[in-house]
């Protein structure tokens, strides 16, 4: 997913090899991550793709089944892997993660700590703001949720930017070894405030933390916790709005004395016809109907100076 | 990072957020640079080497104003300053109001406004008995405790309009200068807050948005069209941290301001990142040899006339700011030692180009609030890389909306779709937690998509 070598650049022109691992769009709310390996076959609604007709084709074509129905084969990207991903816990989507790498200022050559791994949505994106000399050290007490985590940074091509640890962060606190060295600790936890502590410990001065909880009740106590050891203490919202659009024509309406009237002046008076002039087609935007209305707050804080 | 990077530099640039951010001002530290605080003239010296996040406060000594750091405890919150103790100031209020409970319950407040009358009396320090404080070489904060003193009502305000009184008094009397490292956060920040027309009203949550969704990472090559003063570009190399390229790329003639770029405190291996070309020669065929002679004519004047609209626009800036502005300070000040910002935005080479259109570039940005989005897009999409993403930013919905259209006519991108973020920030104090009073309406529009094969 990421480059990490000095000598290579992300060229997305390179074609499918087996043992890739593509995105299978079919539409924007469906889709899949998938290894190509050279005898499998995907089956879905569309019918039967055989990998063996994707090997050697660009990122971004289109394949064909054995119905003659399509699907397209996308190159990953964190942004992609957060909607194919696994769900082993409740993750973090694009608006929040977005907001905690630009507030936490994570950039190339971050050492970051994170605590819980949950379903490595966010470590993803953690990793390629990091990366290429950057590390994340992500904990979580689940030994199955941290094994499945690995096996996912292997599987993405992560695994050199990211190290999995098994431990009670709430508990023990984060290991001492990286006392004074971290530049961002992200926490996603329970009880945040229990945490946090060892959270100022770890990181340098002017370091920068967040917490993500999304019950208000958390974010009090973790506030109060806060003052201790950190200042510009801010606690934040970030959602996202969607847009559909369409293109619609409207019928225009012309007066007879050519003055564009209103429908219900038109309906009263009578003296008024439906204009025969072609309708007019205009695009328009409206939000879509559904959204996420809450996910959780950020509160972002930094680790005051000595 | 490098710890060298958290500690500050001659000639390096900084953010000055003075009284918790009434007043943000960039300046490049010289021994020379000045800054006015109130009416006091203050020497930037003594900011040089030290912390990002140091807190200074004006000072008086017999040669004049000048800035110390506020030491504070990194554990008990407390700020210590030639061995003086200030309890920070919510300590106190909670100390003083014994009817607080705490652990979730609601306060009692006993005092209330009721007995409050605005008229004037109840100060009995004039302006010179404060001036004759400060002859006597009185401090900001015993200013501020003898105005407690000598007001006939603080005792009978709440605990909350007590610290309210305080801050103000603060600010007035012992302003706070904050130093902070600008980055693409607290430049987007500082900007959106007293100009964002500069910044075609990009948000901050909304330019993360368009890094993350036109995966911005290292070793990738991010063709950018930047009308936000150079924003988008900044905030692209410091997110490539000197692999990769950031392509600004520019209509016409003349590239758009790139200004902001040396706002931000960039290596010279990133700067070295962030290459300049006309959209034109993107575009343009494989070109027969003496063409190349003719055009690279054309380049080399070209650079010099953008040499000197840059040397112009530098010396604009170095006027100073208005009490509310963005400025970068201290330039005319370095003397013989001039510290600059290393030199971004080299115009692409060749071999670039060709290497450019050969392998396509891995994500487009386009930030362009006076052009014609879709004709943009149509023209610079083909430049990507197949399954390339891509992140248009407007500030206005409908040219968004027009080109998301045009792309699915066309079929030129999959997973479109149009984000508009919305970001609230929250007030968390005990048994006092709510919403922010005020918030931004708007951050903007995104449209977001990945380039698919056409052929």
């Amino acid at each position: 997913m990421l480059v990490c070598h000095p000598t290579k650049t992300l060229s997305l022109n390179r074609s499918i090899s087996n043992g890739d691992l593509v995105i299978v769009y079919e539409r924007h709310d469906s889709m899949k991550a998938v290894t190509v390996s050279e005898g499998s076959v995907l089956q879905n609604r569309f019918g039967v793709f055989k990998h063996s007709e994707w090997i050697g084709k660009p990122f971004g074509f289109k394949v064909f089944s054995s119905k003659g129905s399509f699907v397209y084969l996308l190159a990953p990207t964190p942004e992609l892997w957060t909607l194919v991903l696994n769900h082993r816990t409740q993750i973090l989507y694009i608006a929040d993660i977005s907001f905690v790498i630009m507030y936490l200022e994570i950039v190339p050559g971050s050492l970051v700590i994170e605590s819980g791994t949950g379903s490595g949505s966010l470590t993803t994106s953690l990793a390629r703001a990091a990366a290429p000399s950057g590390h994340i050290y992500t904990f979580d007490f689940h030994e199955q949720r941290a094994a499945s985590a690995r096996d996912d940074f292997e599987r993405t091509g992560l695994s050199s930017l990211v190290t999995v640890v098994v431990r009670n962060i709430q508990g023990e606190g984060f290991p001492d070894e990286f006392t004074g060295m971290a530049d961002a600790v992200f926490l996603d936890l329970p009880q945040p405030w229990l945490a946090i502590p060892s959270a100022a410990k770890m990181l340098r001065l002017d370091g920068t933390v967040c917490s993500f909880s999304p019950c208000i009740e958390q974010v009090q106590r973790s506030c109060e916790t806060l003052q201790t050891y950190f200042t510009d203490i801010r606690t934040f919202e970030v959602l996202l709005r969607t847009y559909e659009v369409w293109e619609r024509k409207m019928e225009s309406l012309k007066g007879s004395n050519g003055s564009l009237p209103s429908k219900r002046r038109q309906c009263s008076a009578g003296s008024y016809v439906l204009s025969s002039s072609p309708s007019i087609s205009s695009v328009m935007a409206r939000p879509c109907a559904e959204a996420r209305g809450h996910t959780g707050y950020l509160t972002f804080a930094r680790r005051k100076c000595v | 990072m490098c710890d060298s990077r958290r500690v500050t530099w001659e000639g390096c640039s900084v953010l000055l957020d003075i009284n918790d951010g009434d007043r943000l001002v960039f300046a490049r530290l010289s021994p020379a640079a000045k800054l006015k605080i109130g009416n006091k003239n203050c020497s930037l010296q003594p900011l040089i080497g030290r912390a990002f996040g140091t807190v200074f406060q004006v000072e008086t000594a017999p040669e004049g104003p000048y800035l110390s750091p506020v030491q504070v405890n990194a554990y008990n919150g407390e700020e210590v300053r030639d061995g003086q103790v200030n309890v920070d100031l919510r300590d106190q209020v909670s100390d003083n109001n014994a009817e607080e409970v705490r652990d979730g319950q609601v306060n009692v407040e006993s005092r209330d406004n009721r007995t409050l009358v605005d008229n004037n009396t109840a100060q009995s320090l004039t302006g010179e008995d404060i001036e004759a404080m400060r002859r006597q070489g009185a401090r900001g904060n015993e200013i501020i405790e003898a105005l407690i003193a000598n007001s006939a009502t603080f005792e009978k305000k709440t605990s909350f309009s007590q610290e309210k009184y305080r801050l103000k008094k603060q600010k007035k009397y012992a302003p706070k200068v904050l130093m902070r490292r600008p980055g693409s956060r607290s430049i987007c920040e500082a900007y959106f807050k007293k100009y964002p027309s500069k910044i075609g009203f990009l948000r901050v949550d909304t330019l993360s948005l368009l890094l993350s969704m036109a995966n911005v990472s290292s070793n990738s090559d991010v063709l950018v069209v930047d009308m936000v003063g150079g924003l988008i570009t900044g905030a692209v190399a410091e997110r490539l941290g000197g692999t990769g390229f950031v392509c600004n790329s520019y209509y016409g003639q003349t590239p758009y301001s790139m200004d902001i770029v040396r706002i931000f405190n960039l290596s010279d291996e990133i700067c070295r990142r962030i290459l300049r070309s006309p959209i034109s020669d993107l575009l343009s065929q494989k070109e027969l040899p003496e063409q190349i002679v003719q055009h690279d004519d054309v380049c080399n004047a070209k650079i010099q006339s953008n040499d000197q609209i840059s040397a112009s626009a530098s010396v604009e800036e170095i006027c100073h700011s208005s009490e509310n502005g963005i400025s970068e300070l201290g330039a005319e000040n370095t003397g013989p030692a001039v510290h600059k910002a290393p030199k971004a935005g080299e115009k692409a080479q060749k071999e670039m180009i060709d290497s450019w259109k050969e392998n396509g570039f891995s994500s487009l940005i386009i930030a362009t609030p006076e052009l014609d989005t879709w004709t943009l897009v149509r023209d610079l999409l083909p430049l990507l890389a197949n399954s390339a993403p891509f992140a248009i930013y407007h500030q206005y919905l409908q040219p968004l909306a027009t080109c998301m259209h045009n792309l699915q006519l066309e079929k030129m991108a999959i997973g479109l779709q149009i984000s508009e973020p919305w970001l609230r920030e929250y007030q968390v104090l005990p048994s006092r937690t709510h919403p922010c009073m005020q918030m931004s309406a708007s951050g903007g529009y995104i449209l977001s998509g990945t380039k698919i094969c056409t052929s």
